[in-house]
């Protein structure tokens, strides 16, 4: 068991438009767990080449600090996708992702052309990781192929607009058109031993039904949500902080944990009673997780 | 009856009596309430002739008020009837100037203003006042150093010219009527009561006269000469609108949210608490935020101060604040619930910050939220002069209430677009650091060195705080350092400090 290794949270996925400098400059100050820079669907198809270029930039020259850097680029099948990915790749980003992945060959075309890149520009093999984005009915069939295609994968996310056209319906509040595809991608993504990742809100002005939102994709088994404005980050934040019960719980788990491995053993018992691995598991998450929420602050050594 | 009372006063002395001194007290008037209002004692037909009547000169001072913010129109019908009437080498102290009086620069080249004393300058007139248009230069003051001087007689107003929203015939002028409905209102007249009672000549110009007693009145009748009625004081819709929203600019909902965090944790931040916030952006949304963590500490403030909101009103209608002291509302909100909250009381510039009073509700204050064009390393504010050193602001209170309140806080963003906020020194020294307690940007909270007891306890709250250097350092790692401007040699104006001392002074810019 590795518990110092903290776990990475993705609770939010900030979306920004890769052709505006203005937020592109500050989107870290906001608290998202993970920004991500879009070249595709809001950059319009002459402003591809300058938004490239911009984000290209600001990955070279701004500190993001702790936030992690996804871009979504622009479909391979598209004269964007190569150059998108090259430019990226040069840039240092973190997570490439894949717009309207349907099948695993997709990913392993992507991960084709972001290896290339990483041996042009030196980036040590295996540094980009990838994330793809689920949008279309094709995709939830092939929903756990595309989740184990590449050992790159970090998570899969579900884009809800493209998929609800595609099987012929349109958004409700209740969303019951979409509780398949979100079911489906957390069995996959759980499967496949990665993370996933809600859809986007739209109505910026409707906190509670994001709550709500928020709410109910969490008890499904969703990491987090992506968001289209600054505003939604806390509210959803605010759903996946553990509740001060829960960190009392996990705490204790922890503190078992490290006797255990004091002792060397093996066993990690509490209150008599063993404590099975996935306890431990989401203990440690419960901790990270009180912690980046700041319900909980760990003691500086004495 | 009389012999009776000479031998009284003759026998014990009392020779400074005088029986029936005046015949004319004895014979009563028996006309009615109506008919007295109709002689109209106090109307005259015209500003002309009232300024005949106040007996101004040439080289004397003028004044107004500035609570019409940028809907007022009595500076500039003012002016022009004082041109027209041949007046030179007037002083014009406002207790304020908007984008709105940019006429003043004709009237400062035909030689009708030669000085001019205010809180602020913005727009058009305060380019040309950077570009060297006048000779003298501007003189800066917060609002209660300007009471304090109007009250000590170091700034003599000989006529006040004071615009009101409603006035009755004896001259009881208010910001707003509880007599039916005017046509415009401004709720407090805070500022204007200070000139109303030391100006030797008081001049009110209304669009609505109202029966007597127009009651409550924020000028009293005793302190006003004379009243002009004219078809309108104003732009209503300029004057104010509506109530003020809230920002929905991300970046600074996220200062605001950090700055009431910093509140939260810190010690002011107790059952009876007091605050003021500024009405822009940041600093207003800071009480929404800190309005949550209120009702969830079950924490209510003993009043809020200062320029007042329909968010403060809110608060008060909810029970939040106890009281609100409006020396100047800033929308209908506020000017209504003047009108109609009984613990919503409108008080002058003096009791607002004059430095030198007991009891002066600036130094009551707990905690005052407040904007900057710029912050430097030292905590000196900045909210004159913009980063291309021409004059747009004012100073307000911002002095008045960093120095008074237990815990001041700034709210800036680290950067406008490629301006840096944070600076090594900002470009003309209006708030002194000493009295700067907290900065709060969207990317980081400096805490004045000076303030140990704060670092302490905002970090025992888990609030992180960075180096104020170090947001210096970031900015100019963002934007890079802004080249330097083309000030003049020349001195276009002097910022003064709430005490009366001069505290920096503003040089021209070169085209």
């Amino acid at each position: 068991m590795n518990g110092n290794k903290p776990i990475k949270l993705r609770r939010t996925m900030l979306f920004c438009p890769g052709n505006n400098p203005g937020m592109l400059s500050n989107a870290y100050i906001y608290g998202a767990d993970s920004l991500m820079f879009d070249l595709e669907d809001s950059v319009s198809m002459k402003e591809k080449d300058a938004a490239r270029n911009l984000v290209y930039q600001a990955l070279k020259t701004i500190d993001y600090g702790p936030c992690e850097l996804v871009v979504r680029v622009n479909p391979l099948s598209s004269e964007y996708g190569k150059a998108d990915i090259e430019a990226m790749v040069a840039g240092g980003v973190d997570v490439i992702r894949l717009p309207k992945t349907e099948c695993a060959q997709d990913i392993k075309d992507t991960e084709a052309e972001i290896e290339k890149a990483e041996i042009k520009f030196n980036v040590p093999l295996g540094t980009t990781k990838m994330m793809a984005a689920i949008e279309g009915a094709l995709g939830i069939v092939n929903a756990y192929e595309i989740a184990t295609a590449s050992s790159r994968l970090i998570a899969i996310a579900l884009g809800a607009e493209d998929y609800c056209a595609n099987i012929k319906t349109t958004r409700s509040l209740e969303g019951s058109e979409l509780f398949l595809a979100r079911a489906t991608i957390v069995v996959a993504a759980r499967a496949a031993g990665i993370d996933c990742i809600d859809t986007v809100y739209s109505d910026i002005y409707n906190e509670e039904q994001l709550i709500k939102e928020a709410q109910a994709i969490k008890q499904l088994g969703f990491d987090g949500k992506s968001v289209i404005n600054p505003r939604q980050i806390e509210p959803i934040h605010k759903v996946f902080t553990p509740t001060q019960q829960e960190i009392e719980k996990a705490l204790k788990i922890k503190m078992a944990l490290e006797d255990a491995e004091k002792r060397g053993s093996g066993v990690v018992s509490l209150n008599g009673k063993m404590v099975d691995k996935p306890v431990m598991l989401r203990a440690l998450r419960c901790i990270e997780m009180a912690k980046a929420s700041c319900a909980y602050f760990e003691k500086e050594e004495e | 009856m009389e012999k009776y009372l000479n031998q009284y006063l003759k026998e014990t002395g009392k020779t400074h009596y005088v029986p029936y001194e005046n015949p004319k007290l004895v014979v009563k008037d028996r006309t009615t309430l109506l008919d007295k209002q109709r002689g109209n004692v106090k109307i005259v037909d015209s500003i002309e002739t009232a300024v005949k009547l106040s007996g101004l000169k040439d080289g004397m001072t003028i004044s107004f008020h500035h609570h019409f913010r940028s809907g007022d129109r009595i500076v500039n019908m003012v002016l022009d009837v004082l041109e027209k009437m041949g007046f030179k080498d007037l002083r014009l102290a406002s207790s304020s100037l908007s984008s709105v009086h940019s006429p003043v620069i004709d009237h400062i080249k035909s030689g009708l203003i030669t000085r001019i004393e205010t809180s602020g300058l913005r727009g058009e007139l305060a380019e040309a006042v950077s570009h060297g248009i006048m000779k003298n230069p501007v003189i800066f003051r917060s609002h209660g150093s300007r009471a304090n001087a109007i009250a000590e007689g170091n700034l003599k107003i000989d006529v006040a010219f004071l615009g009101a929203p409603s006035c009755d015939p004896f001259g009881n002028a208010n910001g707003y009527t509880r007599d039916g409905v005017g046509k415009s209102m401004c709720g407090s007249m805070g500022y204007a009561r200070i000139d109303a009672q030391y100006a030797n000549y008081v001049i009110v110009i209304t669009d609505n006269i109202v029966s007597y007693p127009n009651v409550p009145f924020g000028i009293s009748q005793r302190y006003v000469n004379n009243i002009v009625v004219v078809d309108s004081i104003g732009d209503p819709d300029k004057i104010m609108s509506g109530a003020t929203r809230f920002t929905t600019k991300p970046q600074d909902l996220l200062i605001a949210q950090r700055a009431a965090r910093v509140i939260v944790n810190s010690p002011y931040f107790y059952n009876g608490f007091s605050i003021q916030t500024g009405s822009g952006g940041a600093s207003l949304a800071v009480i929404r935020f800190l309005a949550e963590d209120m009702r969830k500490n079950k924490i209510n403030a003993s009043f809020a101060l200062g320029g007042i909101t329909g968010q403060i009103v809110e608060l008060y209608e909810e029970g939040l604040i106890k009281k609100i002291l409006d020396v100047q509302s800033f929308d209908l909100t506020a000017a209504n619930s003047l009108k109609n909250n009984h613990l919503h009381q409108q008080i002058d510039a003096d009791y607002y910050a004059d430095p030198y009073k007991k009891g002066t509700a600036a130094n009551m204050l707990d905690v005052v939220v407040l904007s900057a064009l710029e912050v430097d390393v030292d905590f000196n504010v900045n909210v004159l002069t913009g980063s291309d050193g021409v004059i747009m602001g004012a100073i307000g209170g911002h002095q008045d209430t960093a120095a008074g309140s237990a815990l001041s806080i700034i709210v800036c963003p680290l950067l406008r677009g490629r301006i840096p906020s944070i600076l090594k020194r900002v470009n003309t020294i209006v708030t002194p650091g000493s009295t700067v307690d907290v900065v709060v940007t969207d990317q980081g909270i400096a805490v004045n060195p000076a303030r140990e007891d704060l670092i302490k306890c905002l970090t025992e709250n888990h609030i992180s705080l960075v180096d104020i250097n170090d947001l210096q350092k970031k900015a100019e790692s963002i934007v890079g350092r802004p080249e330097k401007l083309p000030f003049g040699d020349k001195v276009v104006g002097e910022v003064t400090y709430r005490d009366g001392s001069i505290i920096d002074v503003i040089r021209n810019i070169e085209e």
